[in-house]
C-alpha cells in the first residue's frame, strides 16, 4: 500500500472550553477517494479544516509525505497542494465567476493581469464541470448549485495534490453530481489523493476508495468500501439500526378537507399558472429540476416576493397573501432552502434566531426571555440539536445542526401548512430518519405538508402526491403507485409526458 | 514543536469580554485622571456641566443606535438640530403677539420641534428604505440642505428668541427637579427607554437582525423597511427632543449651530460598541461613548496639559481603539 500523503494523528481542537475532536486519526493517499462520514457536529467539517491548514489543531501532528507540518494559513497549505472547498462557500460574492477562479493567483503578463489566458482557463475549467455560466456573472447571481461547480472548477485550476471536499453534493442535483464525480475519477486516475464528505451514502459506495466514520470527535472505523454496506456506515454512524428511513405512508382520506387551493399563481420571471390543492393530512411533493421554479412559486405563494393569483383559499376562505405576515397569519409557513443566506441570522446565538420568525408569540410589549429560554430547550431536545454550547453563534453551529434550528425555528409559529424546501440539507442519515417521522406525524395530526426536494427517493418515500414542476409550470402530477423515479424524471425534462396526466 | 505553540491556554472565563469591558474601563481611567488632576473634577458644579452638556449628544445618539444597529447611518442630525432650532425660534417668535410670554408658546415651540424631527427623519428614512438609495448619499444630501435652510433662515446670521420669552424659557436648560437640571433628566429617560427598548423589545429585536441579513430578516417575517423607517423617525423625533433642551441654552440659532454633531453621536455609538455596519447594538454602551467623549473635552479645559485644541486628536485615537477591541472580540468569540 502506498503512504499517505497527508495524515492526521491525534490531533485534537477545542473552541473556547469545548472540545470537538479528540484525537482524530486520518489517513489519505494518493491515487485513492477517502469518505469522511458522521452524523451532524460529529466533526468531519472540523477535521478538514485542520488538514488544509484552515485552522489551526489545539494539538497533535500533522503529516504531508510522512513530515511534521504546520500550516499558519491556507495560504501555506495550498503552496503545498491542498485545496479545500468548503461546506460553506467560500466565494467572494461581488467579484465575477472568472475573478472568483482566480482569485490570489491572477495570472500576470508583465504588471498587467493576463486577462486573455484567465478567460481561456476559466473557459476550460468550467467547460471540464460542465458549468455554463458565463465567466463574466457576479457570483452573488448564480444559484447555489452553480455556486458549488463554480468552487469545484476553482479547485481544478489549482492543480491539487490534495483536493478535500466539505459535503460537495450538498447543493447539486443528481446529474451535477455525477458530473462531479467524473472529474474526481478523473483526479483520482492523476494521483490525486481526495477526501469528500458526504451524508448520502449511495453516493459513498458509488465514487470512494475507502470510508472513515467519525462519532463524537473520534475516528470510530475505517474500511474498504467494499467491506461495508450504506446500511452498516449507517449503523457505524448513528449507532442504531436505520435501514427504514421513511415512515409508512398514511393514506389521505377521501374525506380529508381541502387545506390550500391555490389557483393561476404567477410568479413573475419564474412561475405561470400554477394551481394546486393539498388536502389535511397530506404530504405534498414538489419535484422538478434546479430552477424549475418550484422555490420561486412556493416563495410567491407565501408572500415573499412579487406575485399574484387568480384565487388562493386557506381552508375554504379566500385569502390575499401579499406579505409575509399575511401567510404567517394563516398558518402558512415556508422553511426556505437556503440556511445560510435566508434561514438564520449566523453572528447572533441560537435563542434569538429560534424566535425571530414568531416573535410575537413570545411576550407582549416585552419579549419574554423566560419563554425564549424554554423554547430554546425544547427544541434542543425535540430536534436532537448539538451545540457545544447554548450560546454558540449560529454560524458556529455544524451544518446539520444549524438546518435542525432552522426547522425549530419554523416550527414555532405553529403552521397549520408547512411548505418545506429541501428540508434534510446536509443532514446525517439519523436525524433524516427523525425529521422524515416529524412530518409525517404533522400530517398524521391534520397538517397539510408541502415538501420541495431535489432527492427523488425523499419525495417517493414521502409524498402522497407529487407534482413535477418543468420551466415554471406544472408538468405533471403523480399519485400513489405511479410515483417512480423515472415518472418524475419524465415530466421533469419534459420527454414523453402522458399529455393525460398533464394538469390543467 | 510548533503545534505546541498553537495549543493557547483557554481564555475564556466567566469574564465579561473586552467588548464590554473596554469602553468601561476607558471611562473609569478618564474618570481617575480628572480626578487627579483637578479637586474641582469630582464636585457637583462641573459633573452637572459635563453631563448637561452630554445630554444634546447623547438623546441624539440613543436615537443613531438604533439606527446603526437596523443597519443604517444618518449624517443629517447636527444640521437638522440646527434647522429645527431655527424653525422653533422663528414659529415662536412669530406667535409671541398672539399668544405672548407663556406656556402655551413654549408647548407650541417644543410641538414644532418634534413634529419637524419626526417629519424629518421619516423623509430620510423614506428615501432610504421606499426609494432604496444608499443611506450615506440620503443624509449627507439632508445634511447640505438642512444646513443650507438655517443659514438661509437666519439670513446668514443669528436667529435669536425675543428676549422676554428666552427669559421664560430659560429654566428648561438651567432649572430641574432637586438640583438635577433637566437635559440630564430627560437624557436618562431617553436612555432607559433606549435601553430596555434595544434589549428586551421586539422593535430591538427586528432592528438587529434587519442589521444582521435583511435577508433573513425578511423571510423571518420581519418589516425590514418599516423597522428601518421607525429607526430614522425615532432619531429624528429624538433630534427634536435635544433642540428642545438646547434652544434656551443659548436662545439662538445659526449656520454654526451643531455643526458635527452626528460625527460626535456616531463616534459616541461605535465606541460603546455597537457595531458600525448593524446587527448589534447596546445603549447603554452609547451612554459610555457619549461620558468619555464629554470627558475627554472637559479634562483638556480644566487641566493645562495638553492644549484644548487635541480634543479631536484624542477622540479620534480612541475611536480607533474602540474599533480595534471590537475586532478582537469578534475573532475570539
Ligand atoms: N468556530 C467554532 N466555534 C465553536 N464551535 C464550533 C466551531 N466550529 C465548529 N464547532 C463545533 O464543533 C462541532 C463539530 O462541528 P463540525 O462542523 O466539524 O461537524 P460536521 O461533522 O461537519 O457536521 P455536519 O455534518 O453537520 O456538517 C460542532 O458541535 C460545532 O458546533
Ligand atoms: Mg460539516
Amino acid at each position: 500500500m502506498t503512504e499517505p500523503v497527508l495524515s492526521l494523528r491525534n490531533v485534537h481542537k477545542s473552541f473556547g472550553p469545548v472540545e470537538v475532536l479528540h484525537g482524530v486519526d486520518l489517513d489519505i493517499r494518493a491515487g485513492e477517494v477517502l469518505a469522511l462520514i458522521g452524523e451532524n457536529g460529529a466533526g468531519k467539517s472540523t477535521a478538514m479544516k485542520c488538514l488544509a491548514g484552515y485552522q489551526p489543531a489545539s494539538s497533535g501532528r500533522i503529516l504531508l509525505d510522512g513530515e511534521e507540518v504546520s500550516f499558519a494559513s491556507l495560504h501555506e497549505g495550498e503552496a503545498a497542494g491542498i485545496v479545500l472547498i468548503h461546506q460553506e462557500f467560500n466565494l467572494a460574492e461581488q467579484l465575477t465567476v472568472e475573478q472568483n477562479i482566480f482569485l490570489g493567483r491572477e495570472l500576470r503578463r508583465g504588471l498587467l493581469l493576463d486577462k486573455a489566458e484567465m478567460r481561456r482557463r476559466s473557459r476550460e475549467y468550467l467547460a471540464r464541470v460542465k458549468c455554463r455560466v458565463d465567466p463574466d456573472t457576479p457570483v452573488s447571481k448564480l444559484s447555489n448549485s452553480d455556486k458549488q461547480m463554480v468552487e469545484i472548477a476553482k479547485a481544478l485550476g489549482r492543480d491539487a495534490r490534495v483536493l478535500i471536499m466539505d459535503e460537495p453534493t450538498a447543493v447539486l442535483t443528481n446529474a451535477e453530481a455525477a458530473i462531479l464525480f467524473e472529474q474526481v475519477e478523473a483526479l483520482r486516475a492523476t494521483g490525486t489523493a481526495i477526501v469528500f464528505t458526504s451524508h448520502k451514502l449511495g453516493e459513498v459506495k458509488q465514487i470512494a476508495d475507502r470510508v472513515s466514520v467519525m462519532r463524537d470527535g473520534m475516528v470510530v472505523q475505517t474500511a474498504p468500501v467494499q467491506d461495508m454496506s450504506e446500511d452498516q456506515m449507517a449503523t457505524a454512524m448513528v449507532g442504531r439500526d436505520v435501514s427504514d428511513l421513511y415512515p409508512a405512508k398514511a393514506e389521505v382520506a377521501a374525506d380529508a378537507p381541502v387545506l390550500l387551493r391555490v389557483d393561476g399563481l404567477d410568479v413573475p420571471g419564474f412561475a405561470e399558472g400554477v394551481s394546486f390543492a393539498l388536502r389535511a393530512g397530506e404530504i405534498l411533493g414538489i419535484a422538478g429540476l434546479v430552477g424549475s421554479g418550484r422555490t420561486e412559486a412556493m416563495e410567491g405563494l407565501c408572500g415573499l416576493r412579487i406575485a399574484r393569483a387568480d384565487r388562493t383559499e386557506i381552508a375554504g376562505q379566500s385569502v390575499q397573501i401579499r406579505k409575509p405576515s399575511d401567510a404567517l397569519r394563516h398558518r402558512l409557513c415556508y422553511l426556505t432552502e437556503d440556511r445560510k443566506l435566508r434561514g438564520l441570522l449566523l453572528d447572533k446565538g441560537m435563542r434569538e434566531n429560534l424566535t425571530l420568525q414568531a416573535l410575537a408569540r413570545f411576550g407582549g410589549l416585552l419579549i419574554d426571555q423566560k419563554a425564549e429560554d424554554a423554547a430554546l430547550t425544547r427544541a434542543i431536545r425535540e430536534f436532537d440539536i448539538r451545540a457545544g454550547r447554548r450560546d454558540v453563534r449560529v454560524g458556529n453551529l455544524s451544518g446539520g445542526n444549524q438546518q435542525k434550528l432552522l426547522l425549530a425555528k419554523v416550527m414555532q409559529s405553529e403552521p397549520q401548512i408547512l411548505i418545506v424546501d429541501e428540508p434534510t440539507r446536509g443532514i446525517d442519515i439519523g436525524t433524516k430518519q427523525q425529521i422524515y417521522a416529524f412530518l409525517s406525524d404533522l400530517a398524521a395530526s391534520g397538517h397539510g405538508i408541502v415538501v420541495i426536494s431535489s432527492e427523488m427517493q425523499e419525495i417517493i418515500g414521502l409524498a402522497n402526491r407529487v407534482l413535477v414542476m418543468r420551466q415554471g409550470r406544472i408538468a405533471g402530477e403523480l399519485a400513489g403507485e405511479a410515483i417512480t423515479e423515472e415518472a418524475i424524471v419524465r415530466h421533469a425534462v419534459g420527454v414523453g409526458a402522458d399529455p393525460k396526466e398533464r394538469a390543467a | 514543536m510548533a503545534s505546541e505553540t498553537v495549543n493557547m491556554p483557554e481564555r475564556r472565563r466567566k469574564l465579561p469580554s473586552m467588548s464590554v469591558l473596554g469602553p468601561v474601563i476607558a471611562l473609569l481611567v478618564l474618570v481617575a485622571i480628572g480626578a487627579m488632576m483637578n479637586p474641582n473634577f469630582l464636585g457637583a458644579g462641573n459633573i452637572t456641566n459635563v453631563l448637561a452638556r452630554s445630554a444634546f449628544i447623547g438623546i441624539i445618539a440613543v436615537g443613531m443606535t438604533f439606527v446603526i444597529t437596523a443597519g443604517g447611518l444618518d449624517l443629517s442630525v447636527g444640521s437638522m438640530a440646527a434647522f429645527i432650532a431655527g424653525l422653533m425660534i422663528l414659529v415662536m417668535n412669530a406667535a409671541l403677539p398672539v399668544l405672548g410670554v407663556g406656556v402655551p408658546i413654549i408647548l407650541l415651540g417644543m410641538a414644532t420641534a418634534l413634529i419637524a424631527g419626526l417629519l424629518a427623519g421619516l423623509l430620510n428614512g423614506f428615501l432610504i428604505t421606499t426609494l432604496g438609495i444608499e443611506a450615506f448619499i440620503v443624509t449627507l444630501g439632508t445634511m447640505g440642505i438642512y444646513r443650507s435652510l438655517v443659514t438661509w433662515l437666519a439670513d446668514g446670521g443669528t436667529l435669536s428668541l425675543d428676549f422676554g420669552l428666552r427669559t421664560f424659557y430659560r429654566p428648561v436648560y438651567f432649572d430641574g427637579i432637586l438640583g438635577v437640571s433637566w437635559p440630564i433628566i430627560v437624557f436618562a429617560l431617553v436612555v432607559i427607554i433606549g435601553e430596555v427598548v434595544m434589549s428586551r423589545a421586539r422593535f430591538g429585536r427586528h432592528c438587529a437582525a434587519t442589521g444582521s441579513s435583511e435577508h433573513v430578516a425578511h423571510y423571518s417575517n420581519v418589516n425590514v423597511n418599516r423597522t428601518r423607517l421607525a429607526t430614522y423617525a425615532m432619531l429624528g423625533v429624538l433630534v427634536g427632543v435635544a433642540t428642545i433642551m438646547y434652544v434656551p441654552r443659548l436662545g439662538s440659532a445659526s449656520a454654526s449651530t451643531g455643526v458635527l454633531w452626528e460625527l460626535e453621536a456616531i463616534a459616541a455609538v461605535i465606541i460603546g460598541g455597537t457595531v458600525l455596519k448593524g446587527g448589534f447594538g447596546r445603549v447603554w454602551g452609547t451612554v459610555i461613548g457619549v461620558l468619555i467623549l464629554s470627558l475627554i473635552d472637559n479634562i483638556l479645559n480644566l487641566t493645562d496639559l495638553v492644549s484644548p485644541y487635541l480634543n479631536g486628536a484624542i477622540q479620534g485615537v480612541i475611536i480607533i481603539l474602540a474599533v480595534i477591541l471590537q475586532r478582537e472580540a469578534k475573532a475570539k468569540g
